[in-house]
C-alpha cells in the first residue's frame, strides 16, 4: 500500500503543524494590533534557547508537564476525564515532602520512600472519585473538580505551623528533606542543572507505551475507551477498569511535583506552584494521549512558558504566550476533527469505489 | 469517539477559564457617593494614652547622589505595575529614583499567575546576565528563587521586598514592621467605633498577614481593653485566591458587620474593594485601608467616604532608599528594618476623619518608637 505511510503522517503530524502555524498567525495579528513587533518576538523566542539556562529550564519544565500529561492520558484512554490530577499531584507532593522531612534513611532508600509515598497519596486521592463512580455512578468530572477544591484546604491544613509547617521568613514550608533524599541533577555548568528525575519521566513514558501496546490491561483499556459495550461483551470488567485506570492516573500525577521537590526545592511551601494539572490536560490533548506526542506537547508547552519570561524581558507583552497556548489547544482539536472527517469521507469514497468496481467485476465475471 | 470530543470541549473550556481567571482584573466601578461627617470618640472606655509626645526621626540624608550609571532591574510579583498595591508602590519608588537620582536604564519584568519557581529564577537570571545591577525583587514569593540565583551572581546586588535570604551577602532584605503600623490603626479603630466592636479581614492566613492582625488586635485592646474584635481571613494558607476575590471579601466583612463590628481593617489586596463595599452598604460603619493611602486611590473613589485611614507600608520609600544607597555606594545607611521610626510604616490622615484623635495616635506612635510598647508579630492565641 503505497499511500499508507503518508496518510498516517498526515493524520498524526498535520493537525499539530496546522495548529502551530494557525496560532503563530493569530499571535502575529495580536502583536500587530498591540503595536508590538512580531519580528522581535520571534527573535527573542528563538534566541532564548541558546542563552543561559533556558534550554535546561525548558527540559526541566517539560519533565514535569510530561508526567502530568501521561497521568491525564491514562484517564483519557479509558474515557475518564480526570480533572483531579491537579489535586492529586499537590496532595502527592505535600505527602512526599512531609514524609521526606520526617525521615532520614540512607541515599537511594530515602528518595524511594518519598516517591512511593507521593505515588500512594496521589493514587489514594484518585481512589475517591473512582469508588464514587463505580458504586454510585457519580461523574468523575464533578467529583474531581470538587476534590481539587478540597485539596486546597487539605494542603493548608498540612502545611500549617500547628501540623507539619515551619515558618521561613514570611513563607510556610514543610521540613526540608535531608540530603540523602535529594536526587542529584546533571549539571551543565552555567547552562543550568537538568533534573535527575528526567530519567523517571522517560521510564514512565516507556512503561506507558508498553502497558498500552503490549499488555492485556492496555488492550482492555483501549477497548473500553473506544467501545465500552464491545469491551463488556468481550468480557472486560468495566468497573475494575475504571478503578485501576483512575488509580494509575492518580499515582502518575503523584510524581509530578517530585522533580522540583527532590531535585531543587527540597521543601513544599504554601507558594509551591499550582496549575500543573490544567497544563497536563492541554499537553495530553496536544499529544493525542500518545507517549511520543505527549513528550512533544510537553516540550512545546515548556518552550512557550519559558518564552513568556524572555518576551517580558525584551518588552513584548508576555500575555501573547497565553494567547498562543490557547490558540494551539483550540486549533489542534479542531484540526484533528477536520482531518478525521476528511479521512472518513475519503475512506467512504474509497470503500464505495472498491465496492463499485467489485460489483462491476462480479457482474462482468458472471456474464 | 463522541465522548472524546466532549472531553476535548470541556478541556478547552477549562483551559480558557483558567487563563481568563488569570487575566481578570477588577475594573473600577463608577457612581456617586455621599459623605457622612466624622464622629467623635465612640463607645469604649479608653485607657489613658501614653504621655510621650511625637518625635519622628528621619534618617534620610540630603547628600546628592547620581544614579544615572545604574542599570536597574525590577522583578514584580503577579499584578505588576498598576496593581494599586505593593507592586505599584515599588514602581513609584523606581519612578522617584528616575526623577530624583537620574536613573535611566531600567528593565521591569512581571510574574505570571501560577508560574513555577523555575520561571522566577529564569527571570532573575536573564536580568543578571544582561548586566542589570542592582535587581529589586518584589514579594516574598521570590525568596527561594533568589536564594538560588544570588549564589551564581556574586557581583550583582539584589534586594527583596518582604523577605530575607539567608547566607547571601549580596541580597538586601527590605522588610517592614507591619505590626507597628497596624497597632496605630487598631487604636484609630477603637476610638472611632461606636459599638466598641471592631473587625479585621485578612486576605490569606499567612504569617505576613497575621502580622497585620497581631498589631491591629493589640492596638485596639491597648486603647480600649474591653473592646470586642472579629478576626477573619478570606482563604487559608496555600490558596492565594484570597487576595483576588472582592465578592468573598465582601461576605467576610458582612459577617463581621452583622456580628456588630462597625470599624473594619482590611489587609486583603484586591479583595479589599469588596470589604469597603460591604462597609458602605452597611452604613454607619467605617473601613481602614492598607499598604497605601487608599483614600486617595482613584479605583476606590466610590468608597472614599467610609475610608477613615489606611495603614501605610512604604514599599516605595524602601525601594527608593535602596537605589540611592546603591548609587551612593553605601548600603550600610539603609535601616535594617523599615519601621515606624524611619517612616517605613505609618497611618494616613487624608480626608481629615481622624483629626480629632491625632494627638492620641501620635502619642502611641512615639511610645512604640521609644520602645515603651512592643508589638508582637503573631496574633495572640484565641
Amino acid at each position: 500500500m503505497p499511500g499508507r505511510l503518508p496518510r498516517v503522517l498526515r493524520g498524526k503530524l498535520l493537525p499539530p503543524a496546522m495548529a502551530i502555524v494557525f496560532s503563530a498567525l493569530l499571535c502575529t495579528v495580536a502583536l500587530l494590533i498591540s503595536a508590538g513587533s512580531p519580528g522581535t518576538a520571534l527573535a527573542a523566542m528563538v534566541s532564548q534557547v541558546g542563552k543561559g539556562t533556558t534550554a535546561v529550564d525548558i527540559l526541566n519544565s517539560a519533565t514535569i508537564y510530561y508526567l502530568i500529561g501521561v497521568a491525564v492520558a491514562i484517564g483519557f484512554k479509558m474515557n475518564l476525564f480526570n480533572i483531579g490530577v491537579e489535586g492529586q499531584y499537590r496532595i502527592g507532593a505535600v505527602t512526599g515532602a512531609i514524609v521526606g522531612g520526617a525521615t532520614n534513611l540512607p541515599p537511594v532508600l530515602e528518595p524511594l520512600l518519598v516517591i512511593l509515598s507521593a505515588v500512594a497519596a496521589g493514587a489514594l486521592y484518585a481512589a475517591l472519585p473512582a469508588i464514587l463512580k463505580v458504586t454510585r455512578g457519580v461523574s468523575e468530572v464533578i467529583t474531581t473538580i470538587m476534590l481539587n477544591a478540597v485539596s486546597i484546604g487539605i494542603l493548608a491544613l498540612l502545611i500549617n505551623e500547628k501540623t507539619f509547617g515551619v515558618l521561613v521568613n514570611n513563607n510556610i514550608a514543610t521540613k526540608p528533606i535531608p540530603q540523602s533524599g535529594w536526587i542529584p541533577g546533571v549539571s551543565f555548568g552555567s547552562h543550568g542543572t537538568l533534573f535527575g528525575f528526567v530519567v523517571v519521566a522517560i521510564a514512565v513514558g516507556i512503561a506507558y507505551w508498553v502497558m498500552l501496546n503490549r499488555s492485556r490491561f492496555g488492550f482492555e483499556l483501549r477497548a473500553s475507551g473506544e467501545s465500552p459495550t464491545a469491551a463488556m461483551a468481550g468480557g472486560v470488567n468495566a468497573k475494575r477498569m475504571i478503578v485501576v485506570a483512575m488509580l494509575l492516573s492518580g499515582a502518575t500525577a503523584g510524581l509530578t511535583a517530585l522533580p522540583e521537590l527532590l531535585g531543587r526545592d527540597h521543601v513544599y511551601t504554601q507558594l509551591s506552584p499550582q496549575g500543573y494539572g490544567f497544563t497536563g490536560i492541554a499537553v495530553a490533548l496536544l499529544g493525542r494521549n500518545n507517549p511520543g506526542g505527549i513528550a512533544f506537547g510537553a516540550l512545546l508547552w515548556a518552550f512557550l512558558d519559558q518564552s513568556a519570561v524572555s518576551l517580558d524581558n525584551v518588552g513584548v507583552p508576555k500575555e501573547i504566550v497565553t494567547i498562543m497556548q490557547g490558540a494551539i489547544v483550540l486549533s489542534v482539536v479542531v484540526s484533528y476533527e477536520v482531518i478525521r472527517r476528511f479521512e472518513l469521507a475519503a475512506e467512504q469514497r474509497r470503500v464505495g469505489a472498491q465496492l463499485g468496481t467489485a460489483t462491476v467485476a462480479a457482474a462482468g465475471g458472471a456474464s | 469517539m463522541r465522548r472524546m470530543r466532549g472531553v476535548a470541549v470541556v478541556a478547552i473550556a477549562l483551559t480558557s477559564v483558567v487563563s481568563l481567571a488569570a487575566c481578570a482584573k477588577d475594573s473600577a466601578g463608577s457612581g456617586g457617593g455621599g459623605s457622612t461627617t466624622s464622629q467623635g470618640a465612640g463607645g469604649c472606655k479608653y485607657t489613658d494614652p501614653p504621655k510621650a509626645t511625637a518625635a519622628s526621626t528621619t534618617t534620610t540624608s540630603d547628600k546628592k547622589v547620581d544614579a544615572s550609571g545604574l542599570k536597574v532591574g525590577l522583578a514584580y510579583d503577579i499584578g505588576g505595575r498598576g496593581d494599586a498595591s505593593f507592586n505599584d508602590a515599588a514602581a513609584h519608588g523606581l519612578d522617584r529614583a528616575k526623577a530624583e537620582l537620574g536613573v535611566k536604564d531600567v528593565r521591569e519584568t512581571t510574574a505570571t499567575p501560577n508560574e513555577s519557581d523555575a520561571a522566577k529564577e529564569a527571570r532573575l537570571r536573564q536580568l543578571a546576565q544582561d548586566g542589570y545591577n542592582p535587581i529589586v525583587t518584589v514579594g516574598y514569593a521570590y525568596g527561594l528563587p533568589l536564594a538560588n540565583v544570588a549564589k551564581d551572581f556574586p557581583g550583582t546586588r539584589f534586594a527583596i521586598v518582604d523577605s530575607t535570604v539567608d547566607n547571601a551577602p549580596n541580597v538586601t532584605p527590605l522588610t517592614f514592621t507591619e505590626e507597628q503600623g497596624s497597632f496605630l490603626v487598631g487604636v484609630i479603630a477603637a476610638y472611632k467605633s461606636k459599638a466598641c466592636h471592631v473587625g479585621f479581614v485578612g486576605g490569606v492566613q499567612v504569617p505576613l498577614i497575621q502580622k497585620f492582625q497581631a498589631g491591629f488586635d493589640l492596638g485596639a485592646k491597648t486603647a480600649a481593653p474591653g473592646i470586642k474584635i472579629e478576626d477573619q481571613y478570606i482563604t487559608p494558607a496555600g490558596d492565594p485566591g484570597g487576595y483576588q476575590d472582592p465578592p468573598k471579601g465582601r461576605l467576610k466583612a458582612q459577617g463581621e458587620l452583622s456580628a456588630g463590628a462597625d470599624v473594619i481593617y482590611q489587609a486583603a489586596g484586591n479583595s479589599g474593594k469588596g470589604i469597603f463595599q460591604a462597609v458602605k452598604e452597611k452604613g454607619n460603619a467605617y473601613a481602614i485601608g492598607v499598604d497605601s493611602d487608599q483614600y486617595k486611590q482613584p479605583t476606590l473613589a466610590d468608597y472614599r467616604d467610609v475610608i477613615i485611614s489606611s495603614m501605610i507600608k512604604s514599599v516605595d520609600l524602601a525601594v527608593f532608599d535602596y537605589l540611592r544607597a546603591v548609587a551612593g555606594g553605601d548600603l550600610a545607611t539603609l535601616p535594617k528594618v523599615f519601621d515606624l521610626a524611619v517612616g517605613g510604616v505609618g497611618y494616613a490622615t487624608s480626608g481629615g476623619r481622624i483629626d480629632d484623635i491625632r494627638d492620641i495616635v501620635e502619642a502611641y506612635k512615639a511610645e512604640i518608637i521609644s520602645g515603651g510598647i512592643k508589638v508582637p508579630t503573631t496574633p495572640a492565641a484565641g
